[in-house]
């Protein structure tokens, strides 16, 4: 019936009816790495996804990785919606397993630099066990964690990185967990990069993310975005432009700092920079050494 | 491995098994009476240049093995029930994202932590219904260390074929029985690969079915840009929310499975030809029952055995066949409350009367306890049979 498909927001054919070809396709740099005829995204005015998804995409660009060699395994939520528009091999996998699932990807196919790109609950809630042991395996490959400091996609809950005091549809009378300090999880787990920015700064973003994929290892890359529609509307950020100046007027770079102080604190100052950058032998690195050992004693087969 | 004769555990042999179908990746947590599995596959791993991770959970396991599969590798995960149970959520993941790899769960008492040392058959419903929404899936239940080697083969073929992850389910008897085992020479050995795309990237449309309802598989790193969602997707990959793409995907699903239902069947009979009286049982279960069998033939009962080496797809033709031959009943033994039963009640439509032998775990049957049902099968009426 003709009314059923008319509420087919997400079809391609939709999409395709909706935006002509020539007016929307092939006026933007990175066209060549988006699934265009994906786009327009499902994302909310405001939000502040587009922004790191480009500064992922730039600094993709940058890197002379070829989009052939390159992955992206997102887990489930509106971070977990990068995967659907990237024109390389993505993967929209289980809620809190994309880190699991990149491991397997990574291991299974060591020539490809592989990202995951997942929201804070995903990465840090249901997936939260994957995280630490992943960064302890020191496995190579690099965590964009977008934090909005709720669930968004589900429309506003509290989650792991929710300030303690802030109000959401699931705790109407304030909070009162204690959040994750995420860039002090990552250090202390193991990774061996670790640095937080917001999506207001997008030059240093964009560099850090460079870093990550030319460093071995596990890289871990927080951050902060806008959420007007899920939290900022409950947190007196009604627009992604009040979440921005919120972020420019608070936030401080300190590279270097110890991840054990730049806790996010309820109206207190946002440290960024990069606080972790060390050099440890990878996974893939150590068990190939033990293997060959193994291999010296048993014969290969 | 050598081919030869060995004297091996069915958990040994299920490991040299999946080595010499060309699984190249195993993802695993430690569990009991699964674990040699993967202690095996940590000391062979080595050598074939493979690559085995000890994960933190068996959901991130099974994780693994979903990403390294999509790195075109051949892969494995193995666990029993409590594993089992945090698997379902990537084992529909695979089954709605076609992504090839063997899940081994080596049964034991159930509920919930259970007999962990000891043998039951209470997953078989769990494998065939256990993840949500509507799927069709394949597990095999060997019944021998010998076929332990053979049909982790024969699963990993099956996963590749088809493209769904399939289930091994073995039982504690089986994997911790050690018998001879015949590992044969690797040019007598069947192996299939994944169909792979013959067009070009921007021809390749990653979930459009040839002929076997079956879509050719471009991994990551192979230039296809492929993508990969567990949400309802269209030919191209992409989510689409909308019912008529639901009923296609899933329709396809559900058919890849029934209507290549002759070709992944599997089932022995013994002493069917004649038989009055006929005993389903598989796994370590049918152990007894052929025992039973022997000697109910030797005291003049025209007995027989049907086992069920897939129990699903289950033989449900066979069942149907044998119930409208008229014979007098058929005896269900196995090591669960009765689950399979169900399944020989639908197809024998009430045709003849079905007597369930169940067994809570712990220990299989005796022999002399299905064959005193078999000597006795007119004493029990059919309200009685559950008895």
């Amino acid at each position: 019936m003709s009314i059923r498909k008319s509420r087919n927001w997400f079809s391609p054919d939709y999409m395709d009816h909706r935006i002509s070809k020539e007016t929307s396709f092939g006026l933007h740099p990175l066209d060549d790495y988006l699934k265009k005829q994906r786009i327009p995204h499902i994302w909310c005015p405001g939000c502040g996804l587009g922004v790191v998804l480009g500064a992922f995409l730039r600094a993709l660009k940058n890197s002379g990785i070829s989009y052939d060699k390159a992955a992206v395994v997102s887990g489930i939520g509106c971070t977990g919606r990068v995967a659907g528009y990237l024109n390389m091999d993505s993967f929209h996998t289980t809620h809190g397993r994309a880190i699991p699932f990149a491991t397997g990807l990574k291991i299974g196919n060591p020539d490809i630099t592989t990202t995951v790109f997942s929201g804070d609950g995903d990465l840090f809630a249901i997936g939260g066990n994957h995280f630490i042991h992943a960064a302890r395996r020191n496995v190579d490959f690099n965590v964009i964690c977008v934090n909005n400091f709720n669930y968004g996609m589900t429309g506003g809950q509290a989650g792991p990185t929710t300030p303690s005091d802030a109000n959401t549809t699931t705790t109407p009378f304030g909070g009162f967990e204690q959040p994750f300090n995420l860039s002090s999880v990552a250090a202390g787990s193991g990774a061996v990069y670790v640095s937080r920015w917001t999506t207001y700064h997008v030059d240093a973003m964009i560099k850090s993310m460079g870093d990550a994929l030319n460093k071995r290892g596990f890289c871990f890359i927080e951050v902060l975005s806008p959420c007007p529609t899920g939290y900022g509307r409950k947190a007196g950020q009604k627009t992604g432009l009040d979440t921005m100046k919120y972020f420019k007027e608070n936030s401080r770079i300190e590279n270097g700092a110890d991840p054990a102080s730049v806790s996010i604190e309820p109206g207190g100052e946002i440290v960024v920079g990069r606080f972790v950058d060390r050099d440890e032998p990878t996974y893939q690195d150590k068990r190939w050494q033990v293997f060959e050992r193994a291999r010296d004693t048993l014969g290969v087969e | 491995m050598k081919p030869g004769t060995y004297f091996m555990d069915g958990n040994t042999a299920c490991a040299e098994g999946a080595i010499a179908a060309g699984c190249t990746f195993l993802a695993s947590y430690p569990i009991t009476p699964a674990t040699e599995i993967l202690e095996r596959m940590a000391n062979r791993f080595p050598q074939i240049h493979g690559s085995y991770l000890q994960m933190e959970d068996e959901l991130a396991s099974i994780a693994a093995v979903m990403g390294a599969s999509w790195a075109g590798r051949k892969t494995m995960t193995t666990t029993s029930g409590p594993g089992f149970s945090l698997m379902m959520e990537n084992y529909g993941f695979g089954l709605m994202t076609e992504t090839p790899c063997v899940i081994v769960n080596v049964m034991r008492g159930g509920p919930s932590t259970g007999l962990p040392t000891m043998v039951a058959q209470g997953d078989v419903m769990q494998s065939r219904w256990g993840t949500h929404g509507d799927v069709g899936v394949v597990a095999y239940t060997p019944s021998s260390p010998q076929e332990m080697f053979d049909l982790t083969i024969v699963a990993f073929n099956t996963a590749e074929k088809y493209r769904l992850p399939v289930v091994l389910l073995s039982d504690e008897m089986v994997a911790h029985m050690t018998e001879k085992v015949d590992i044969p020479p690797e040019d007598k050995i069947t192996i299939v690969d994944r169909k792979k795309p013959d067009v070009p990237p921007d021809e390749y449309l990653p979930y459009r079915p040839e002929e076997d309802l079956v879509p050719p598989m471009a991994c990551a790193g192979e230039g296809y840009s492929v993508h990969v969602t567990g949400l309802t997707h269209n030919e191209k990959g992409y989510p689409t929310v909308d019912e008529d793409t639901q009923n296609i995907l899933v329709t396809r699903l559900i058919d890849k499975i029934r209507k290549n239902y002759q070709d992944i069947l599997s089932y022995e009979e013994y002493m069917l030809e004649d038989a009055e009286i006929v005993v389903v049982a598989y796994g370590s279960a049918s152990r007894s029952a052929r025992e039973a069998v022997n000697i109910a033939r030797g005291e003049g009962i025209k007995a027989g055995l049907l086992r069920p080496i897939t129990v699903w797809p289950f033989p449900e033709d066979r069942i149907s066949e044998l119930a409208a031959k008229g014979i007098k009943a058929f005896v269900v033994a196995e090591i669960n409350f009765g689950q399979i039963v169900y399944e020989v009640e639908r197809c024998s439509e009430g045709k003849c009367p079905t007597h369930l032998l169940p067994r809570m775990g712990g220990s299989i049957h005796s022999p002399e306890e299905i064959l005193e049902r078999l000597m006795n099968i007119n004493e029990f009426d059919t309200e009685e049979v559950y008895s």
